[in-house]
C-alpha cells in the first residue's frame, strides 16, 4: 500500500514542522537576521501606534498656534507642523491608519483571493476558467485606479479607498495561490486522501490549504508593502483619509506646503516613517517568499 | 623522449569548503601525444569531467589546483588571460555532454558556428559561413545552408551535437576534449555521432581526450585507456581493456552484460572506497 | 504558426478585454448611489437644458444594454462626452493634456531602463561591496513612494539648490523636458529599483548557464560573453518586467503629476474626482485602462521576438 503512507508523509511534512520547533523559533528561522531586525522595528512601530493614547506625548490634534513650525526641541522632539501640532504625536497616531488601513485591505484581499483560488483549483474545468478570466480582467486595471474609481463613485474616505484597493489586490493573491494549489492538487497525497473518501472541501481545507499557507502568507505580506504605498498616495492626493485625522500620507502633503516655506521637518519625518514601514514589510515579505519557495 | 602535446603531472584539485577541504582530483598524471586518443573511463563522481575542466582552466575559483598541466610545453596554470583565451580558442576544442544546454538558445546556429572565427580570428562573416557549411556537410548535416538560419531548439539532439562537433573542428584545434559527447543522446544518434567524431579526428590527425563511463566504447575508439576512481587514475595504457591488472578495472570489465550468455542478475560492483583506500595503503 | 494569424488572435483577445473593461467603466455610473442623472449633475442640480443634455449624452431613455452600445458608438467616434465643470468636450480636455503624461511616462521609462539595467548588471558582475550597496539602495528605492521622492526632490533641487523649477510643465519643447526631469525621476525610482533587482537575478542566473561555459571554453572575450550571451539572454525577463513597469507608470503618473502640478491626465483625473465631473473621470479612467492593457499586450508580442523558443504563441 503506497497511497496512505504517501499521504501520511505529506501530512507529517506539515505537522512535523509545527511540532518540532516553537512558533517564535520557526519564524526567526524563516526571517533570517535582517528579517528579524525588520520585524522588530515593525513591531515597535505597531505597538506604539496601538497604544498611541499612552505613548504619544501630546494630543495629535491640539493646535498650539504660537509654536507653529517650530523646529525640534526638548518640548517637541520632532518639532511642530504649520498648525503647531506636535509632529511626533501625529506620527504615532498617523501610523495607526497607515498600518491598519492597508492591513485591512490585505486581509480582505487575501481571504477573498485565497477562497477564490482554492475553489478554482479544486473544481477545475469551467470554474477554473471563469476564475482565471475574472482575474485577468481585474489585472487589466492598475491597482491605484481601483481606489480612484471607488472614490469617484462613493466620495473620498478611508473606507472607500480600502474597499477599492481590496478588490485590486484580490488577483495578486489569487493568482499565486491558484498556481500553488494546482501544484499541490496533483500531489499523490491528495489523490490518497480522495481515495480514502475525504470530501473535496475537506481535502481543500485540511490538506491543500495548510500546504499552500506559507505561500499565502508570503504573498499577503509582500502585497502589504504596496498597499501601504498606494493608500498613503491616495491620502496624499486628498482622496483618502480626510483632515484633520492624522495620517502619514496626509502629513507628507501638509508637510509639503511647509517645505515650500523652508520647513521640511514634517515632510521628512512622515516620509521617512513611510519608507521605514514599507522597507520592513518588504524585507519580511521577501524572506517569507524565498522560504516558502524553498519548502517546496 | 619528446614533449607530448598534453601532459598532466600530479594534478590535484582541492575544494575549499567551510567544513574543511575536499580533494577531488588526487594526483592525476597522464599524457596525450599529437594525434593520439586517450579514453578516460570511470563512474560518475570519479573526477573525469573535473579533469577536462582543469585542462581548460575552467574549474570554479573555489578550487585550488596544483601540479603541472603543460600544453605543447607551455604551462596552462600560469598562462595570463590573453594567452589563456588564445589557448582555449585555438589549441583545444571542447565538446560537452548536453548540446541542448551548451548552445545558446537565442542565437541562430550559424552565429554559434561562426562566432569565434569572426570575433577572434578576423575571418570575414561570409567566409566563416562558407567554412561552416562545408564542415556541417562533412559531419553529415543535410541542408547545411538552411541549418545556419535555424535556432538550436529547432534541431534534434543528435543534429545539435554534430553542430557542436563542427563548431569545434572549425576552430582547427590540436586537441579535442569530449566530455561524454553521446550520453545525452538517444541510442541511434549515439553511434552516428561517435563515428563522425572519430572519422573527422583521424582525417585531421587531432588528439582526443574522450571522457566516458562506457569502457567498451572507449576501447573501440581510443589508442589508450585510463581508468579513474575517486580522483585518481588507477590504471592506464594500451593493455587495459585486453589485460586489466587493477582490481577495479577487472571488476568493471566483469560487470559488462554480455549478449552471448543470459544472466539472471547483473553483478554488483564490490569495489568501494574502503577497498580503494586499503589498496592504496598496501601499495605505498 | 505564422505571424499574421498569431497577431490577429492576439488582437482578438485584446479587443475582448477592452470590450469588457469598457463595459465596467460604463457600468460605474450605475454603481453610484442615487439615480445616474442625479449623480452626474451632483449637488449642483441642473437646469432643464443640462438635464436634457445629460439624458441625451448617456442615452438614459434607452434600455440598459442599448445605452452601452450607444455609449460605445460615441466613444469610437471620438465623442467622450461633455464636461459639466469645464464646459468643454472631454476629448478636447484629454487631447490637450495627454502629451504631458506621455512625455513624463516616456522619460521615466528611459530612466528606468538605463538605471535599472545598468545597476542590476553592475551588481551581478561586480559582486562584493558593489552588489551589497546596489541591493541595499534598491531595497530602499523599492520602499519609497513616488510622492515622497517627489517632495524630497523638490525640497532639495528646487527649493534648496534652485536647479530645477518647482511646479508646472513649462512652455513646451526643451523647457517642458527641463520641467519634467524631477517628476520623471520621482516616477522612476521604485521601478528602477525593481528592474535592477530583476536584472541582477537574471544576469546571475544566465551567467551560470552551460552555454556560457561553452563560450568561455571557446576563448571568447569576457566582454563579448557578457554582452552577447549573458545580457542578451537576460533580456527576456528584463524586457517583460520593463514592459509591465511602463504599464504601471501610466497609473503612477496620476500621483506624480499632482505633486509637481503638471497639467497631465492624472491631475485632470484627481481634480475631476474632487469636483465630481463624472464624464471626465470616466473618460480618463478609460484612457488609462486602455493604455495599460495595450502596453501589456505589446510587451507580450515583443516577448516572442526576443525569445526564439517561444514560436508565436506556442510555448515549449
Amino acid at each position: 500500500m503506497t497511497t496512505p503512507s504517501t499521504m501520511s508523509l505529506a501530512v507529517a511534512r506539515v505537522r512535523d514542522r509545527r511540532r518540532a520547533t516553537g512558533f517564535a523559533r520557526r519564524t526567526a528561522d524563516r526571517l533570517g537576521v535582517v528579517g528579524c531586525i525588520a520585524a522588530t522595528i515593525l513591531l515597535v512601530i505597531a505597538l506604539a501606534a496601538a497604544f498611541a493614547p499612552l505613548v504619544a506625548p501630546y494630543d495629535p490634534d491640539y493646535p498650539d498656534l504660537l509654536a507653529s513650525l517650530s523646529g525640534p526641541s526638548p518640548a517637541h522632539l520632532l518639532g511642530t507642523d504649520a498648525l503647531g501640532r506636535d509632529i511626533l504625536s501625529r506620527l504615532i497616531w498617523g501610523s495607526r491608519i497607515t498600518l491598519a488601513g492597508p492591513g485591512l485591505v490585505i486581509v480582505i484581499a487575501t481571504v477573498v483571493g485565497t477562497l477564490l483560488a482554492l475553489l478554482a483549483a479544486w473544481r477545475g474545468g469551467r470554474t477554473d476558467t471563469a476564475v482565471a478570466w475574472v482575474l485577468d480582467i481585474l489585472f487589466a486595471v492598475p491597482g491605484i485606479v481601483f481606489a480612484l474609481i471607488a472614490v469617484a463613485i462613493w466620495g473620498p474616505s478611508l473606507a472607500t479607498v480600502v474597499g477599492g484597493l481590496a478588490i485590486a489586490y484580490v488577483p495578486y493573491v489569487a493568482r499565486v495561490v491558484r498556481g500553488a494549489s494546482l501544484r499541490e492538487r496533483r500531489m499523490p497525497y491528495v489523490s490518497a486522501a480522495w481515495l480514502q473518501g475525504q470530501s473535496g472541501t475537506g481535502i481543500t481545507f485540511t490538506q491543500i490549504l495548510p500546504n499552500v499557507q506559507p505561500i499565502v502568507v508570503a504573498q499577503a505580506v509582500s502585497s502589504l508593502g504596496f498597499a501601504v504605498i498606494e493608500l498613503a498616495a491616495v491620502s496624499f492626493l486628498g482622496l483618502g483619509v480626510q483632515p484633520p485625522t492624522a495620517d502619514l500620507g496626509l502629513m507628507v502633503k501638509s508637510g509639503f506646503d511647509s517645505v515650500l516655506r523652508g520647513h521640511p521637518a514634517e515632510a521628512i519625518a512622515a516620509g521617512t516613517l513611510i519608507v521605514l514601514i514599507v522597507w520592513c514589510v518588504t524585507v519580511i515579505g521577501d524572506r517569507l517568499t524565498s522560504s516558502a519557495r524553498s519548502m517546496r | 623522449m619528446t614533449e607530448p602535446l598534453l601532459r598532466l603531472d600530479d594534478v590535484r584539485a582541492t575544494l575549499r569548503l567551510r567544513g574543511g577541504e575536499q580533494t577531488l582530483l588526487d594526483g592525476v598524471s597522464l599524457t596525450i601525444g599529437e594525434g593520439e586518443s586517450l579514453g578516460l573511463v570511470g563512474e560518475s563522481g570519479s573526477g573525469k569531467s573535473l579533469t577536462t575542466r582543469a585542462i581548460t582552466r575552467m574549474l570554479d575559483p573555489a578550487f585550488r589546483v596544483t601540479g603541472e598541466i603543460a600544453f605543447d610545453g607551455a604551462s596552462v596554470l600560469s598562462m595570463n588571460p590573453a594567452a589563456l583565451r588564445r589557448y582555449r580558442s585555438r589549441d583545444v576544442g571542447m565538446i560537452f555532454q548536453d548540446p541542448r544546454a551548451h548552445v545558446n538558445p537565442v542565437h541562430r546556429v550559424g552565429d554559434f558556428l561562426t562566432e569565434s572565427l569572426v570575433r577572434d580570428r578576423g575571418v570575414d562573416r561570409r567566409e566563416a559561413e562558407r567554412r561552416a557549411v562545408v564542415l556541417l556537410d562533412e559531419v553529415g548535416v543535410r541542408n547545411p545552408e538552411q541549418r545556419l538560419r535555424q535556432y538550436p531548439h529547432e534541431l534534434s539532439g543528435g543534429l545539435l551535437q554534430r553542430v557542436m562537433i563542427a563548431s569545434v573542428l572549425l576552430a582547427e584545434p590540436r586537441l579535442i576534449l569530449a566530455d561524454e559527447p553521446t550520453t545525452a543522446l538517444d541510442v541511434t544518434a549515439q553511434s552516428d555521432v561517435m563515428a563522425i567524431l572519430e572519422e573527422q579526428r583521424r582525417a585531421r590527425g587531432l588528439a582526443l581526450l574522450f571522457i566516458t563511463h562506457d569502457l567498451e566504447l572507449a576501447a573501440a575508439c581510443c589508442d589508450r585507456l585510463a581508468v579513474m576512481y575517486a580522483g585518481q587514475i588507477v590504471e592506464q595504457g594500451e593493455h587495459v581493456y585486453e589485460a586489466p591488472s587493477h582490481p577495479y578495472t577487472i571488476e568493471l570489465l566483469g560487470a559488462r552484460p554480455s549478449i552471448d550468455e543470459r544472466v539472471d542478475r547483473l553483478p554488483v560492483l564490490r569495489y568501494d572506497r574502503a577497498t580503494h583506500e586499503l589498496l592504496k595503503a598496501e601499495a605505498s | 504558426m505564422s505571424l499574421a494569424p498569431y497577431l490577429l488572435r492576439r488582437l482578438g483577445g485584446l479587443l475582448l478585454v477592452l470590450l469588457v473593461t469598457s463595459f465596467i467603466v460604463f457600468g460605474l455610473l450605475y454603481l453610484a448611489p442615487g439615480s445616474p442623472l442625479a449623480f452626474i449633475l451632483g449637488p449642483r442640480g441642473g437646469t432643464p437644458e443640462q438635464i436634457a443634455a445629460v439624458t441625451e449624452q448617456y442615452h438614459l431613455d434607452d434600455p440598459f444594454l442599448l445605452r452601452y452600445v450607444a455609449w460605445l458608438g460615441d466613444l469610437l467616434r471620438g465623442d467622450l462626452g461633455y464636461s459639466i465643470v469645464y464646459r468643454q468636450d472631454v476629448s478636447a480636455l484629454i487631447s490637450s493634456r495627454v502629451g504631458t503624461t506621455l512625455a513624463l511616462v516616456s522619460m521615466a521609462a528611459i530612466i528606468i531602463a538605463l538605471v535599472g539595467i545598468a545597476a542590476g548588471t553592475f551588481a551581478a558582475l561586480r559582486g562584493g561591496w558593489g552588489d551589497q550597496l546596489t541591493s541595499t539602495l534598491a531595497a530602499v528605492g523599492l520602499s519609497t513612494p513616488s510622492f515622497v521622492v517627489g517632495v524630497a526632490l523638490i525640497s532639495v533641487f528646487a527649493v534648496g539648490l534652485g536647479w530645477f523649477p518647482t511646479f508646472g510643465s513649462g512652455t513646451g519643447g526643451v523647457d517642458t523636458l527641463y520641467h519634467l526631469v524631477l517628476p520623471a525621476v520621482a516616477l522612476s525610482v521604485a521601478s528602477a529599483a525593481y528592474l535592477a533587482r530583476i536584472t541582477r537575478a537574471a544576469v546571475l542566473e544566465e551567467g551560470g548557464r552551460e552555454h556560457v561555459q561553452t563560450a568561455t571554453a571557446r576563448g571568447l572575450a569576457p566582454g563579448h560573453i557578457v554582452r552577447h550571451h549573458v545580457l542578451r539572454n537576460s533580456l527576456i525577463p528584463i524586457v517583460t518586467v520593463l514592459g509591465l513597469t511602463i504599464a504601471t507608470l501610466i497609473a503612477g503618473a496620476v500621483v506624480v503629476e499632482n505633486v509637481f502640478a503638471l497639467d497631465g491626465l492624472g491631475s485632470l483625473l484627481v481634480r475631476a474626482i474632487l469636483q465630481r465631473d463624472f464624464a471626465v473621470v470616466q473618460a480618463v479612467i478609460l484612457v488609462l485602462v486602455v493604455a495599460f492593457v495595450v502596453v501589456n499586450a505589446i510587451v507580450d508580442v515583443l516577448y516572442t521576438f526576443i525569445d526564439p523558443r517561444i514560436t508565436l504563441g506556442s510555448r515549449q
